[in-house]
This record gives C-alpha cells, structure tokens and sequence, in this order.
C-alpha cells in the first residue's frame, strides 16, 4: 500500500512541545495566528507545576526575592542572557498571559507578583518561585505564617516522605508535623501519585479520604499533601476536599514525572486542537527546509507522511533531554538544521569538578545564538532564515536549572519569537 | 580535645581493601580477634577501582611468569571457595589486524611454560561466541579468566571474620600515628573522620594493608623500606554488557585492552599514567576517549556504546618490580616484616593484585601468627567462604531474584534501574559489615547495586533518603547532605562520560537535585 503524503499549510509552526512550544502555540492562538505544534508532549510531564522567572542569584547559592529586581542586576551582568534582552514589562505580561489561559483552561494559577513565592519542594527544602497553581498557594502562606500544619504522607508512595519534609523545616516551621495514612482502596503494595490523581476525581474516594484526612489533621486547620488532587479539574477536587474536611488543603510537588506536569500536558493535548491549534504530539520533525516562500516541515503522524508549508516557524525543541541539542563526543550540536552551537571549548570544560557547584556548568550555557528579532544565527551573524525563530532553553548563555529560570526563559522568549512571527507575518502579507 | 576511646585487640590491620579484609579472615579462623580500619571505606582504593577480573593467569605470562603462576592457583581456588563473588565466564584472547603475529604463535607456548591451559579456537567460532568481535581478529586463545565481585568478597570475608572470632570493622577511621617503645607499637592512634573523635588501638600486632596508601601508613611508624610508585588507571563502565566472555588483547599490555563483564554492564580499560598524587583521583577526557578509541578495535560497538561511568584508581608498583611501561611491572606482592626498621610487631603486605588477594593475606597471616605464638595452619584454602545474608546486594541482577521470589508487595523498589527493595536496605543498615546508626547513602550503595545503574543514583538516591527519614534513620538536614554528597560523590564517575543519551540524563538528574530539591544551596552544617 502507498501511503499518500498529506499536505498541510499554516502560518505558524512551532516545533518543540515543552512549556516554551505550548507557551508559543497559545500565544499565537490569541494573536490570531493559524498555528501547527509538532513535538513530543514529554518534557512538559517533568515539571512541577511551579513556573520560575529568576529563583537564585547567578553564581551564588543566594536565593532571589525580588526577580524583577534581578533581572536588571541580569541585564547589567550578562547582557547575552535571553531574559536580559526583553524589557520587564513584556516578560511579566507574558507571565499574565500565559497563566490566565491555563486558568480559562482550568487550571488555575496566581498571578506574578512583585515578590517570589517561598515555595515547598518534597525534600523539605525551600524554592524561589514566581507562580504557583492555586493548588500549591496554601503551602506557601502556611509556611510564611507558621501556621500549625500537618503532612501528609500515604503507605505505598514512595519518595515523599512527610517526616522527611518535617525534619527539614522544624527548626523554622515548629508547628509543622506529618502523619501517615492509608489512601481509599489502595491499602496494599506500591501506589502512584497519577493513579491516586485520577481515583480522586471520583466524589466516593474523596469522600473516603476526606475522613482519613480529618483524622490525621488533629488541631490543625492546614494540611499538605503530595500532588495528587485530581487530573482534569484540580481546582475543583481540591475545593471538594477543603468542603468536606473543613480544613485548608495544598499540594507539594513530587519527583518528576509528577501530577502538575501530567495535567498541563493532558489539559494543553486537550484544549489547543479545541481552540484551533493542528497539533501533531508524539512526532519529530524529520526535516526542516526554507524557500523563498516559506519553510517546509518533514514528519509522519499515524496515517503517514506530513508536508507541512509554514510561512513562520518556531524553533522550541530544548535541550538534549528533549532533543534539541545533542552532545556528542567531539561537541555539542544542533541536529534539525545544524544551526552553530555556542560552546565551550572542548568536552573537558564541560562540566565543573563538583556536580552541586553553584556556580553551574558551562554546558548548560551552549545553545544557539538569536538576534534581537530572536531569528537563529549563522556564522558570521546573519539570520539562517527571516522565517525562522527560537525560544526556550535551546537559547545560549542562559543556566536555567542553577538560574531557576526554565519557565521564566520559555514564556517570555516565546511572547517574544511570537511577537517577531507575527510582525513578519503582517509584514508580508501587507507587501 | 574530645575525650579518646580505646580499643583493644589482638591484631589491628590498617587499610579495608580485598587483601587487608583477607587477612582479618585468615586471622580470625586462627582463633584471633581483629580489627579493621579503613580512613573511607571497604574497596575506596584499588580493590574496589579494577576491573573485576579474576586472571586465569595467561595475562601475565609474557612479563611476569611468577605471577602468572600464583593467578592460575589462586583462580582454580576461589572459583571452588567462593563462588557467589565469582562468574565463570571464561576469557578470550584477541589478536587484531597490526598486532604482532609472532607474539600470538608464541602465546600458548609461553602459557605452557606456567600451566596455564590455553586453547586456540577458529576465527569462526570466536565470532559465534562473542558476535561483537572485530572482522579484523586473526588469532583467539580460549583462557580460564573468570570475573569476582571485589565488593562481595571484602563484605564477605569480614563478614566471616566477624562471626569466628568476633573481629570488628571500622569505617572511616583514619591512623593518625602510632606510640612506640622499646622497639614495638605499643597502640595506634586514630581519628573518625566524620565526627572527629579520637580512638586509640592497643593490639599485639599491627599489619599495614594500606595498599597505594602503604608507603605513607609505614612512614608514620618511622618505617622508610616500603617504596611505591603510584599508576593511575582508568576504566569505563557501558550501560549494557557488550561480551560474555573477558576479552583480552592478544599483545604485550597496552591502553584498553581488557573488557570484562561484569552482571550487566562490562568494565574496559585501562590506561596507565604515574603519579605522585594519591587524592582526588579522577578520569580525563583524553584517558576515556583513549580507553575507547583502542577497546574499538577488538569490539568495534564499544565506539558507540553508552557508557554510565568511569573511575580511576591508584596501584601501588613496588619499585624493585619496575619495568619499561607500568603494566610490565612486575605483579607481585610483597610482605616487609619491618625487622630491619626495629619493629618487632609491624608488617606492610603491598603490591599484589585482586586475583592473589588470599595468597597475600595467607603470607601476612602466616608471619603474624607464629610472631604471636599461634600455631594454628591457615585454612582458607580449604573452607569455603560462606554466603552472608547481608553481603548478598552487591551481585548484578541478584536483588530482583531475591524481590520477585519473597512476593512481597510491601516491599517497595527505591532504586529501579537495578530493582533493589526497601528489605535490602533494612538488611544493610541492620547487618552488614560496617554497617551503623546514620549511614550515608555512600556506604549503602556500596553494599548494594543502588545506584549502579544508568541513572547513577539520581533517582534512588531521593527515593532511599526519603525511606531513611521515613525508618527514622535521617532526624534532620543531615540526610539531605548526605544526598548531597551522594550524588557528587556519584558525579566524579560520570564526568567524562556524559554524552549522547547520559547527557539527557544528567540534565534532569541535576534539574530536579538543582532546579527543584535545591541541593547546591544547602547550607553547610
């Protein structure tokens, strides 16, 4: 049998599904933009639900509270960082932006604030964060208040250990405490934070274990617990919990792929193609190409091959965990259009000696080089194309796992590449 | 100064590699009580930083035929004594293309000359057995090579120490010095060098078993007749094993020319650098990409394997043994009584390798025994090693055999590349050898396969420190640094091997230590 290649057209692609390619597609949805996604939905499961703009200072171990504050200090110290090329302002709408979709989405979240957030994380250690999802807000105003508080913990999960987060904050949070319980129907052998998720989103298992729950809290009046306050509806769940219980119930993130993470990938798989996006998940661009008059995209989905004609595209595929740079034995490259990676020198300056070095590793700054319309480079400084963009953490001279800064990075460069795409758009269109 | 404890036992042996964990036994089944100490841990230098390779001995004919000759004793000795520790997979010898086809006519001759049995196998039937063998080979020697578990064997023959004579082990206990009179070690002063408090060990006799470290241990007894050089090797480790057999490079020994098995994932190397550095010992990139570069080109997949580590360790050559090249030194051992020196109850066993670790332990045994009167014959050539319940973790592919078979759904898994249970870390803390109350994820790993696999820890090492807070184990932030310095400890193997898909792998190893837990933030106690 033949299979018969489809052609597709649009004005945008975007390839890449991580925060950034979401943030991308939704932001283009908004402008009005047809827009195509293709890319594998995994990256988005390994977030925590906390969305960071700048939660640690760059080279220190020192904890950032006003990120807005350092993002001037960012400007002035390393000019090439991607944050330090957008204006303040476009970066917190693109945080307002983004988060009042998820909400409309249901998912809701807080809006960026002047502050971080102190925000829990399942060790017992504190994050600097900007937004949390309105199921994680009690924690952080717990903690700040030292209100009494009760972890907790569920036999059978394992790597959230409520006693572990407690001996972690006691000498700050004294009220805090943690007990142990059984989840509804689920009494025996290993359990999972996505199975407990999705048995939440039925009203019997709530109502079991909001019994459970009203036991284990004693005197408390707020209880924290893993993330696992249903899948499609959290917002809903949680309230569920809270009337049944009486008490004030927030969530703490629990090793990757954790339920925060899982939600968004379901909620964003659900609702783009509702809102108009063709998105194509679980594939990989196999080849990438531009002509005069537009880029043309290589790819298969279960029905056969894809030619898909975009008149923009958006370069968000990550870094080597996604695929989007690759490390080799002799170097780091970028393998869809072999754009030039910024690097360091040689494997053996890859990495520092001492893996918790707060000062990072110079790998994590190798990436690809944008001018200021966020279009990739070529050697010598020219655009690869006037039709392409980037964004996300594929950019070079950003450290976004010791900058705390990957959701940061993600959305305001794809408010910013979307911006780009679409003056080009209009550009053309007007000619 | 902290108040200072004292010990007393009949021998202190100072140095917990392979050979110094020998002798405790030796001793022990004398009817002598013991005690063991090493400044980090079982197997932190050369015995646990090796291939694995238990020699049939054809490795050593050429240079070294002495050596060669124990090897192939010993070999035939721990096969029969001590087979949990040990896989009998046989080895191969190789001759590749540019080789020197004169040295691999001679080969079987020279193995003939030491008894070493050695048979040549078509080219054909080479490629059956081991499909990953270059086109290029045109010479294969079948040997008795055999793999061992350094790790088994040290837990073990301290574990069977413990229970004859009621010999201890120390951990982390590092020699200070030692108090002399009247041409004797009258006690050794040592510190623990987690908590710093000082412990002093009166014995009859004290046996340095420092290996790379023996030089420096007999200098504190103003002993100046250990003379070392030190040779760096390096090694790798692939996520995958790559051959059933140990393969050898049929020449004289050169940069990466040994790969060996070991469980799941085979073990290639090495090179060999001096040194005069004993700390800090680390892989370079030139060295691995040496050690594969040569390894290709009797198993050409290993240019493109994944690898999960590297590590180096230090050998101690003795320098009457010196050679041209480092690896056609001499391997034999040597055991100084220190008479000359005016010590009458001191004695330094060095050199030596992992496959004479019992010949060496025998010898020392022997000289400590009749200096304090015993006249008890040594006997490991003849009991077998028995099999410790809580020596049992370190075997590769052991613990989900030992999971699966006790059907317990209870028994959660907290390191999932290598399926070790919450029942095996239990069983560590509680019993096994230099196990203690706060145990660092460090010395658990080392007694298990937790954290061995291709994420190297980065997700066991949470779920374990989670479980240790939960058993009451961890009280406080101190089990988050010893997290902390798991992974880095962890990372030194990784490096220089992080591309490809471990690149991916330690970005969200360090996203989540980093990014989330905010482990390089953590304040120091």
């Amino acid at each position: 049998m033949k299979e018969e290649v489809r052609n597709l057209t649009t004005q945008l692609a975007v390839i890449g599904s991580g925060i950034a390619g979401f943030a991308a597609s939704i932001f283009a949805v908004r402008r009005n933009i047809a827009v195509a996604q293709i890319g594998n939905t995994g990256a988005v499961a390994y977030t925590t639900g906390y969305l960071d703009l700048l939660g640690k200072e760059d080279g220190s171990p020192a904890a950032v509270i006003d990120p807005w504050q350092a993002l001037d200090t960012l400007a002035a110290t390393q000019p090439d960082h991607p944050l330090a090329k957008i204006p303040a302002a476009d970066i917190r709408r693109s945080f307002t932006e983004f988060t009042a979709f998820l909400g409309e989405c249901g998912i809701a979240y807080g809006k960026p604030q002047d502050h971080n957030v102190t925000a829990l994380t399942p060790a017992g250690t504190l994050k600097q964060t900007l937004c949390v999802p309105a199921t994680m807000a009690a924690g952080p105003r717990a903690y700040a208040e030292k209100m009494p508080c009760v972890i907790i913990d569920f036999n059978g999960l394992k790597g959230f250990s409520g006693r572990q987060v407690a001996a972690n904050l006691q000498d700050r949070w004294p009220g805090l405490t943690t007990e142990r319980i059984g989840f509804p129907d689920m009494s025996h052998g290993e359990i999972y934070p996505e199975v407990m998720a999705r048995a939440l989103e039925v009203p019997a298992t709530r109502e079991k274990l909001a019994d459970l729950l009203k036991k284990a809290a004693g005197e408390a009046q707020v209880i924290g617990l893993p993330a696992v306050l249903g899948m499609h509806r959290p917002d809903h769940v949680k309230a569920e919990l809270e009337r049944l219980t009486g008490l004030t119930i927030f969530e703490i993130p629990t090793m990757p792929p954790s339920v925060p993470g899982i939600r968004l990938r379901e909620m964003f798989e659900q609702v783009l193609p509702e809102k108009g996006v063709t998105l194509i998940p679980q594939q990989k661009v196999t080849a990438l190409s531009f002509d005069s008059g537009a880029a043309t995209l290589c790819l298969c989905d279960s029905f056969g091959p894809i030619r898909l004609r975009a008149e923009t595209v958006i370069l968000a595929t990550g870094r080597f965990l996604s695929g989007g740079l690759e490390a080799g034995l002799t170097g780091i490259r970028e393998p869809l259009l072999d754009l030039p990676v910024t690097q360091p020198e040689s494997r053996a300056h890859w990495y520092c000696d001492r893996y918790t070095d707060s000062r990072g590793h110079a790998i994590h700054r190798a990436g690809i080089e944008i001018d200021s319309s966020f279009r990739p480079l070529m050697t010598g400084g020219r655009p690869y194309s006037e039709r392409l963009f980037a964004a996300g953490v594929i950019l070079a001279h950003q450290d976004w796992i010791r900058g705390r800064s990957g959701a940061g990075i993600a959305i305001a460069t794809a408010y910013k590449a979307v911006e780009a795409a679409e003056r080009f758009l209009s550009s053309s269109s007007s000619s | 100064m902290m108040q200072e404890q004292t010990i007393a036992t009949e021998v202190l042996i100072i140095g917990g590699g392979v050979t110094g964990a020998g002798v405790m036994r030796d001793l022990s089944l004398r009817g002598l009580h013991t005690l063991l100490v090493d400044k980090r841990d079982l197997c932190a230098g050369a015995s646990g930083g090796n291939h694995g390779l238990l020699h049939s001995g054809a490795r050593y004919v050429s240079n070294d035929p002495h050596s060669a000759g124990e090897c192939r004793q010993e070999n035939e000795l721990l096969k029969k004594l001590a087979p949990q520790c040990v896989e009998q997979t046989g080895g191969l010898f190789v001759a590749v293309e540019g080789d020197d086809p004169g040295f691999a006519e001679y080969f079987p001759h020279l193995c003939r000359q030491v008894a070493i049995s050695c048979e040549e196998i078509a080219i054909s039937e080479a490629k059956r057995l081991e499909p990953h063998l270059s086109d290029r080979i045109f010479k294969v020697y079948r040997v008795a090579d055999a793999t061992i578990d350094p790790f088994r064997l040290a837990l073990e023959n301290v574990a069977h120490a413990s229970a004859a004579s009621g010999s201890r082990y120390l951990p982390h206990t590092e020699i200070l010095g030692f108090e002399i009179a009247d041409g004797e070690i009258r006690a050794a002063l040592c510190r623990d060098t987690r908590t710093n408090s000082l412990l002093r060990v009166v014995a009859k006799q004290y046996v340095n078993a420092g290996g790379a470290w023996a030089m420096d241990i007999s200098r504190l007894a103003g002993c100046t007749d250990v003379n070392l050089l030190y040779s760096k090797g390096t090694l790798l480790v692939s996520h995958d094993r790559m051959t059933r057999h140990v393969i050898n490079r049929l020449r004289l020994p050169g940069d990466g020319d040994i790969l060996v098995p070991g469980g799941t994932v085979s073990v290639l190397g090495t090179t060999s650098v001096r040194t005069m550095n004993l700390e800090n010992i680390r892989p370079t990139v030139a060295e691995i990409d040496l050690n594969v570069k040569e390894g290709a080109a009797m198993i050409p997949a290993l240019a493109t394997a994944r690898y999960i580590r590297a590590f180096s360790r230090v050998r101690p050559l003795l320098q009457c043994n010196l050679g041209d090249d480092d690896r056609e030194a001499k391997r034999g051992f040597a055991l100084l009584d220190h008479t000359s020196q005016g010590l009458a109850n001191f004695c330094t066993i060095t050199g030596g390798k992992l496959t004479t670790f019992r010949l060496m332990a025998e010898k020392t045994a022997d000289l400590v025994a009749a200096r304090l009167g015993n006249n008890e014959p040594c006997t490991t050539t003849s009991v077998p090693l028995p099999d410790g319940e809580a020596c049992r973790w370190t075997e590769p592919g052991a613990s989900p055999k030992y999971w699966y078979h006790a059907n317990n759904a209870d028994d959660m898994i907290l390191c999932e590349c290598e399926m070790v249970p919450q029942s095996a870390i239990d069983e560590i803390v509680k019993g096994a050898p230099g196990a203690e109350k706060e145990m660092t994820l460090e010395a658990i790993a080392l007694r298990s396969r937790a954290g061995k696999g291709p994420c190297q820890g980065s997700f066991c090492g949470i779920r374990i420190c989670s479980y240790l807070y939960d058993r009451g184990y961890y009280r406080d932030a101190s089990g988050l640094r010893h997290m902390r310095d798991f992974f880095n400890e962890r990372f030194k193997g990784q490096k220089t091997v992080i591309w490809g898909q471990q690149a991916a792998q330690m970005e969200l190893a360090e996203a989540l230590h980093c990014g989330l837990l905010g482990l390089d933030t953590l304040e120091e106690e």
